[in-house]
């Protein structure tokens, strides 16, 4: 294998795992190490500055990080990293100080925004941070978007949702609340210099099975009943109630339907238990709270008594897998399934829907009526508009919303000012030792061995009886930090050296996890065979550096290092050396290299 | 230095032999030597060896004198039964718990000063008595405790960290241990342990005395350019006359060989020594051709490296001292003191 390049910026983002996975790619460690420290509120603003709503995110966030952890890897389960993140919100001092001001003499240009959801408002703090002036229109009487009408309170309360778009919209963004757009074409013509559309996934797939226009006033889309639920319209709910779906939003629907009045509340899924989408924490909270979730069972029919729903009816089925690993749902041939209930809610998936732009300005769609974009600049056929969010590339999450929110800034601000949108400036990154003398380091680089904590929660008889009664309490300090400390500080970089090096073999007898080999070079696939711990995972690079003056390299596998410093507290000659690697996505205003 | 204990967290696929032990289980306290050491990467081997022939830790004594060498049985091996005798005296203990207690397995530590200067009366007649042990010297050519100074096996020729030359000629103990008849000798370097792990697993298998001296540079008193004990010159000056494969008689043999290049030998307990021939006309069976080998080499300034010499058959001392078969411990009181009437048919015998 060649050297490996560590002077490329992605090679060692990588080894962040997790803030690889962040689609904002927040700087996890840095500000996990802040937490630990007691700094909240110097944590809270690395977050803030790259996914715009820690609070939020703190509660609700679909944490791609943890997944990726290599805490997850070496040990039973991953760092707790959503919640303290939650942890720098609840704890820090007022920081509003410390929150950009928008310029005085704005730079003239008028930007609109359509939708006040996470995307929309991403876009409007880059751009009025940096002197444009931003519109933004919703149709709700607050901002937040779907944050504040999907979720339920008791996940995450208004309380977060008002300070953190606050933030924003103090600084000078212009909104106007309970404002429907119905036509693109309208506000194309009031000559803005930029329009975002972030407007969502606001259309839910309905069930479109017998029985389903008959028992009409029993059945419910999800996500319009959880609005409903949100603004305080829909306040009761049958005893026996069925939710249809597995996503994330099932899961919404049935524990607030357990909060409503709801005694015998089911999920009854297509998909087996590990397929489902919702997220495995989300599930497990679903079942804390008595609700069962029946897998393998298709919806056929909803039964009636005259319009009056009584039940529906499913078809047993398992999962096939053809060679390609595409899944079909086979009938068992076991006879269907009557499941009774007096309401059903549906939360199969969501679309989008864009009735409100004319086909005739020039802005195309793909077969599945979804924008046509370039995925990277997030700019549309009309090279005026742009989308973000949800309503861009199909419904995900609200950190992906937040990162495209930044993207589509970044790129509005290039069409601004006339330049090309596909020279995309670069990240800011920084590599520096962390050696503060023999065996000391600026990180605290004993690895710990407690097991990941759990957030406290409320009583649970309490939190079911109390919709808006926030359900889980946080970390307090003292758990934060032990939680804290259980990051392995993987942005804390292994350097190496290869012109000090003597190969006296120290880093290979200390390394706990056997990470280091000194061999003779060769293909990656033959050389992860013969690493001292074979290098199994491929997503996982090999650190392969220059010959060697016995003709060896030195390969370290990525995968497992605890990044303890032990290589480099052994090595006699300072060959390893402990590096923080820190990375900053770029924001709009940050101006393209210069080549 | 390293003033943190190693993380207990190891890779998920770690690798456990057939006692269910990982090579960590292995591991002693984390060394207080110098950082790069070669000690520490022939602990290392060390450990790699024990795992790799399943050893139970509890049944190894691992005994050592004085010097840095004989620090590091804390760092290997944590679970074994350990001696730090007085400086030099280690062989002479070594001998005296094997004779008390044959079932262990007995390895001793020792380096050049505590083996070549205070301690080689002790050295030269454990070997002359054929205890079974594996006695590992960790050379580096000086003392390094006392700010290195040249020890015993230091080059004549050969230059301090100072400059200073040495005018004294060098004591070689692998030429002792093959004079003084110890039944395996071998040559390594802390630097390949490709090399040193299959030469400590064969000497542990070994019956008799076992004796490997391993090139361990000093990193902070022997390792620049005027040493002839530096990571640097060893490289260039090793002079394998062979490379060992040990395998288990329960090992499958995948390995090929080109013919005429592989000498096999089977050791009293079934294990194969599989020697790959470097040096095409050495013999490792011929203690003379050997020596004669050695001081040849030498002379040119080369270091041999390999298994220089080994007899697979070698007596040890309780077969030449006809001793009990059981430990002394396990010895019971009807068998230590058999009884008057014992006594008078001894007596009666003599008579």
């Amino acid at each position: 294998m060649k050297p490996t390049n560590i002077g490329a910026h992605d090679y060692f983002h990588k080894v962040v795992d997790c803030q690889w996975a962040c689609p904002a790619h927040t700087p996890v460690p840095e500000y996990i190490r802040l937490i630990a420290a007691g700094r909240y509120s110097d944590a809270y603003m690395i977050n803030w500055r790259s996914n715009v709503f820690p609070g939020i995110l703190g509660r609700v966030c679909d944490r791609p990080c943890e997944p990726a952890c290599r805490r997850g890897r070496v040990d039973k389960e991953p760092v707790a990293i959503c919640r303290l993140k939650r942890v720098c919100a609840d704890l820090k001092d007022d920081i509003q100080d410390r929150l950009p001001r928008a310029p005085e003499k704005k730079n003239g240009k008028r930007v609109a925004c359509v939708g006040a959801g996470p995307a929309s408002l991403t876009v409007a703090r880059d751009l009025a941070s940096i002197g444009y002036q931003v519109t933004v229109f919703d149709c709700g009487a607050s901002p937040g978007g779907m944050m504040r009408s999907q979720i339920p309170k008791f996940r995450l309360p208004d309380s977060v949702i008002d300070e953190e778009c606050g933030y924003i919209v103090n600084l000078g963004v212009e909104v106007h609340y309970n404002h429907w757009v119905t036509s693109l074409r309208d506000v194309l013509a009031e000559g803005w210099d930029a329009v975002f559309v972030g407007t969502g996934a606001p259309r839910g797939r309905d069930a479109d099975i017998p029985g389903r226009k008959e028992a009409a006033a029993q059945i419910h889309i999800g996500i319009d009943w959880l609005a409903n639920v949100a603004f305080g319209h829909t306040t009761t709910i049958s005893k026996r109630v069925i939710v249809l779906g597995g996503g994330n939003t099932a899961m919404d629907c049935c524990r607030s339907a357990r909060r409503m009045g709801g005694d015998d509340v089911k999920v009854i899924v297509r998909s087996g238990f590990e397929e489902m989408k919702a997220s495995p924490w989300e599930k497990e909270e679903a079942i804390h709270e008595g609700i069962p979730i029946i897998n393998m069972r298709v919806p056929k029919e909803f039964q009636h008594d005259n319009g009056k729903l009584t039940g529906v009816l499913f078809e047993i089925v398992r999962a096939e897998y053809d060679a390609k690993g595409r899944r079909s749902l086979i009938p068992t041939g076991e006879p269907d399934e009557l499941h009774e209930c007096d309401e059903v809610l549906v939360a199969i998936g969501q679309e989008n829907a864009f009735p409100w732009i004319e086909k005739d300005i020039g802005l195309e769609f793909d077969k599945w009526e979804m924008p046509l974009l370039n995925e990277k600049t997030l700019q549309s056929t009309l090279p005026k508009v742009f989308f973000g969010g949800d309503a861009a590339l199909g419904p995900k999450n609200i950190i992906t919303a937040a990162a495209q929110g930044h993207e589509a800034a970044i790129s509005m601000d290039l069409f601004c000012r006339g330049k090309d949108l596909q020279i995309r400036p670069p990240p800011m990154t920084n590599l520096v030792s962390q050696k503060m003398g023999i065996h000391e380091w600026s990180y605290d680089n004993q690895v710990s061995e407690e097991e990941r904590k759990k957030v406290p929660v409320k009583a649970l008889e309490k939190t079911l009886k109390d919709i808006k009664l926030e359900l889980e309490l946080g970390f307090d300090p003292f758990m934060a930090c032990a939680e804290a400390e259980r990051c392995l500080n993987c942005d804390i970089e292994t350097v190496f050296t290869v012109k000090t090096c003597i190969e006296c073999d120290a880093c290979v007898d200390i390394c706990p996890t056997e990470c280091i080999t000194f061999t003779s070079n060769g293909e990656e696939d033959d050389l992860r065979g013969r690493l001292k711990a074979p290098a199994k995972i491929l997503d996982q690079a090999l650190y392969v550096s220059d010959v060697l003056k016995t003709g060896r390299v030195m390969v370290k596998d990525e995968n497992i290092c605890l990044h303890c410093g032990m290589c480099a507290e052994r090595c006699p000659t300072g060959a390893w050396d402990m590096q923080k690697f820190f990375l900053q996505c770029a924001e709009a205003g940050t101006e393209a290299r210069r080549t | 230095m390293t003033y943190l204990a190693k993380p207990k967290l190891l890779r998920t696929d770690a690798p456990k032999n057939t006692l269910g032990y990982t090579r960590r289980d292995y591991e002693g306290a984390i060394s207080t030597l110098c950082a790069g050491c070669g000690h520490d990467s022939i602990s290392a081997a060390i450990v790699q060896a024990c795992f790799d022939l399943d050893i139970e830790p509890h049944r190894v004594a691992k005994l050592s004198g004085i010097g840095c060498s004989s620090k590091t049985p804390d760092y290997f091996l944590g679970a074994s039964h350990g001696f730090n005798t007085t400086h030099g005296r280690m062989p002479s203990v070594l001998t005296g718990a094997a004779l008390a207690n044959r079932d262990l397995t007995y390895m001793g530590i020792s380096g050049d000063g505590d083996s070549a200067s205070i301690g080689i009366g002790q050295f030269a007649h454990a070997m002359r008595r054929g205890v079974n042990m594996t006695y590992i010297v960790e050379n580096n050519g000086v003392y390094g405790l006392t700010k290195g100074q040249f020890s015993a096996t230091a080059d004549k020729g050969s230059k301090n960290k100072r400059g200073v030359v040495n005018s004294d000629t060098p004591i070689d103990l692998v030429a002792l241990a093959l004079q003084l008849g110890a039944s395996y000798v071998a040559r390594s370097f802390s630097g390949d342990k490709e090399q040193l792990i299959p030469l400590i697993k064969g000497a542990l298998r070994h019956r008799g005395p076992a004796f490997i001296d391993v090139i361990s540079p000093c990193v902070t008193f022997n390792n620049h350019p005027g040493s002839t004990k530096s990571y640097d010159y060893v490289r260039e000056h090793n002079d394998a006359v062979n490379r060992l494969d040990f395998i288990l008689p329960r090992d499958q043999i995948n390995a090929t060989y080109p013919a005429g290049s592989l000498r096999r030998i089977v050791q009293h307990d079934g294990s194969i020594l599989h020697l790959r021939k470097l040096a095409t006309d050495y013999d490792p069976s011929d203690r003379v051709g050997a020596m004669n080998h050695l001081q040849e080499r030498h002379a040119l300034g080369e270091i041999v490296t390999g298994l220089l010499y080994v007899d697979s058959s070698a007596e040890d001392l309780h077969r030449h001292l006809n001793t009990v078969e059981k430990p002394l411990n396990q010895l019971g009181d009807a068998y230590l003191c058999p009884g008057s009437k014992a006594l008078d048919a001894l007596n009666a015998s003599l008579r």
